[in-house]
């Protein structure tokens, strides 16, 4: 017992109780949720069968944890070693964002316990088909490769294996998101004439892909700003800086490609039109692409303070990018035969409570196990067990 | 499944809209045939209050409803009554964005739903390009609900129950080019604007109208478009295994490349 109380910790802080409290409060409404049914705790309906929980548990979910796929890219495949430092964090909040993505889904759907009925009943005709069997793959993948630090404190006899296999985890894991972040923007082809062309192109899956990949960067600049109160790791500012230049060359190529679209599609007077619609989409473009790209081009992104402005604008691109698809740019449609749709307040209740579930979930990862890939540490903790493991 | 009668044949059915007189005779034989429940507060709607409704009348439990039109013709005002149900698409969108096979295209022409293989995601209620697909949001276990047709009974060579109940001739059921021949023949014959709604919209449904008032004017869907809809994912999922496929050859080259004679990292 003496030891097990030493190896497992979990300091409580007066954020982490608020964390906790939002948490319990979100499983009340799951609960109510399971019993009663969706129509008793969110706002959809007929008109509106999608709404906050997609939007924001699962397109804009898997779109910020695409940091992970982002750096094992960068630092395994194409070994740009100086990134290292962040590799097992970014990693570990992207594996943490895509259990809440699976968890936001199980609580979404109507008949939860049919989860698996495309694994068996193949509808590979739909877009769905794919995004569904990549990200649960990439799941499994991403648990594997996190194995793969939680194998150097628990189940060591695994970890020799898990290091062998990793190459592969590590190729897979990034061909897998490469198709499903693209697929969840092919979702939307269907909706032609549904979605608002100044959202609605045929180049929507490259979209999602590149800008899940740009708001990679942005999602480690803040992750590690925080993560540096709450757990005294601090990422050097060269590191960022490499980051967040990946980020806003692939960042211009994105804007200029969406301007370009817009231009060959005829719609660029739309994004002037002056209409709610076209507002939110000059407001998504102007925070979330105009204002970084000046930031970097202009060369304020040097210190500290302008990563992180650059991290904040670009993630808040990106959620307007995704709930635009998902409820702007539908409403004129979905609203044309009278009716509409605003979250309940239980449905925000519910998206906080997973958050934070995956905020607890990372400080304990944290605080027991080395997700900075530093092995000085590693073995200072090793010795604080007094169990050395030889290699 | 398929009978004698129906192998190899293939059924639609036409709403002749001058024709209706609005009896609700098939609505009635709809829920009958179908088993459906009553609501109490929607029993109290007119043709004229679900003509205002978002869902023009369509709940789970109504698959087939009408709604009543007030439209201008020849500078008088007139009344026109639309049936609602399911198109039956000739490439349904829902078939197609059904991630687990719940929805599918019977050869005789019926799109049916099955819900346990559903697993409640609604997709198919936004691919749906006329919006038909109910789910049941009062319900700790919910599914999707349209009208179906009467798959049996078309599959046995009978016709859905609403148009046997129809006592005007205002829905006609056939084989899929006898129905089409009879739309042309009935516009020819004069009283009708030129355009059978159904024939190329969305790729050409199972289900057809025709008119003497402009089909936008009783909240059709005009605009929608004519190229079938699974057409606009169907070279984008063919696509996508070979571009997986490539693209893991492609980063497994560079992890070996890179990686060569470096300290494999942790």
């Amino acid at each position: 017992m003496e030891t097990a109380r030493k190896r497992w910790t979990f300091k409580m802080t007066p954020w982490r109780g608020v964390f906790l409290l939002i948490a319990l409060l979100a499983l009340a409404i799951i609960l109510v949720r399971l019993v009663l049914g969706l129509g008793a705790t969110t706002n959809l309906n007929d008109q509106w069968p999608w709404g906050f929980w997609i939007s924001f548990d699962v397109l804009l979910g898997v779109a910020l944890a695409g940091g992970g796929y982002g750096i094992a890219l960068i630092v395994y495949v194409l070994r740009r070693d100086k990134f290292y430092p962040i590799a097992r964090s970014a990693m570990l909040t992207s594996l943490l964002g895509y259990v809440i993505v699976v968890l936001g889904l199980l609580i979404e759907v109507g008949q939860w316990f049919n989860f698996y009925k495309p694994f068996i009943s193949w509808g590979h005709h739909s877009v769905l088909f794919e995004v569904f069997w990549c990200i649960s793959m990439y799941t499994l993948i991403q648990v594997l490769e996190f194995g793969e630090i939680a194998t150097e404190k628990v189940f060591k006899g695994a970890h020799k294996f898990l290091k062998l296999i990793m190459p592969v985890l590590l190729v897979i894991g990034i061909t897998l998101p490469t198709l499903h972040q693209s697929s969840l923007g092919g979702l939307y082809y269907e909706m032609i004439g549904k979605l608002d062309p100044l959202w609605w192109s045929p180049l929507l899956p490259p979209f999602f892909l590149v800008s899940s990949f740009f708001v990679g960067p942005a999602m480690i600049v803040i992750e590690t700003a925080l993560a540096q109160k709450a757990t005294n790791h601090e990422a050097p500012v060269p590191v960022l800086k490499g980051l967040v230049k990946i980020s806003a060359v692939a960042m211009l190529i994105y804007f200029l490609a969406k301007i370009g679209d817009l231009y060959v599609a005829g719609e660029i007077g739309n994004a002037f039109a002056g209409t709610f619609a076209s507002n939110m989409f000059l407001l998504e473009l102007g925070v979330g692409c105009v204002v970084p790209l000046l930031l970097f081009f202009g060369g304020l992104c040097a210190k500290r303070g302008g990563l992180i402005l650059y991290g904040v604008c670009t993630v808040a691109g990106v959620v307007m990018n995704r709930f635009n698809v998902v409820l702007t740019g539908m409403s004129d449609y979905l609203n044309r035969g009278g009716g509409g749709y605003f979250p309940a307040w239980t449905e925000f209740a519910v998206s906080a409570g997973l958050v934070c579930i995956a905020f607890l979930v990372y400080l304990f990862v944290a605080d027991n196990f080395n997700i900075t890939g530093k092995h000085e540490q590693e073995e200072a903790s090793f010795a604080r067990d007094g169990k050395f493991i030889t290699d | 499944m398929t009978t004698e009668l129906t192998a190899g044949k293939k059924f639609s059915a036409l709403v002749d809209i001058p024709r209706c007189i609005g009896c609700e005779s098939c609505s009635v034989a709809c829920k009958l045939y179908n088993g459906l429940d009553w609501d109490e507060e929607r029993k109290q709607l007119t043709a004229l209050d679900r003509a205002a409704e978002p869902n023009k009348g369509l709940w789970p439990e109504d698959w087939t409803s009408i709604a009543q039109y007030n439209p201008e013709k020849d500078g008088t005002q007139t009344i026109r009554f639309v049936k609602s149900q399911c198109f039956h698409c000739d490439e349904p969108a829902c078939a197609s964005a059904c991630f687990s096979k719940a929805f599918q295209k019977l050869p005789e022409g019926p799109v049916i739903y099955d819900q346990s293989l559903c697993v409640g995601c609604r997709y198919c209620m936004l691919a749906c390009p006329f919006d038909i697909i109910k789910f049941e949001w009062g319900k700790a276990i919910p599914g999707c609900r349209k009208c179906q047709m009467c798959a049996p009974r078309v599959v046995s060579g009978e016709s859905p129950a609403c148009v046997t109940a129809c006592p005007t001739g205002a829905l006609f059921y056939g084989e899929e080019k006898e129905v089409l021949a009879e739309a042309k023949r009935r516009i020819i014959a004069g009283g009708y604007i030129d355009h059978i709604f159904g024939e190329s919209e969305a790729g050409g449904t199972g289900w057809l109208y025709i008119s003497d008032i402009p089909f936008e004017e009783m909240r059709f869907r005009t605009d929608v478009t004519t190229k079938p809809l699974p057409s606009y994912t169907e070279s984008y999922m063919a696509a996508t295994p070979f571009i997986g496929v490539g693209w893991a050859a492609v980063l497994a080259g560079l992890y070996v490349y890179n990686n060569k004679g470096k300290d494999h990292l942790d």
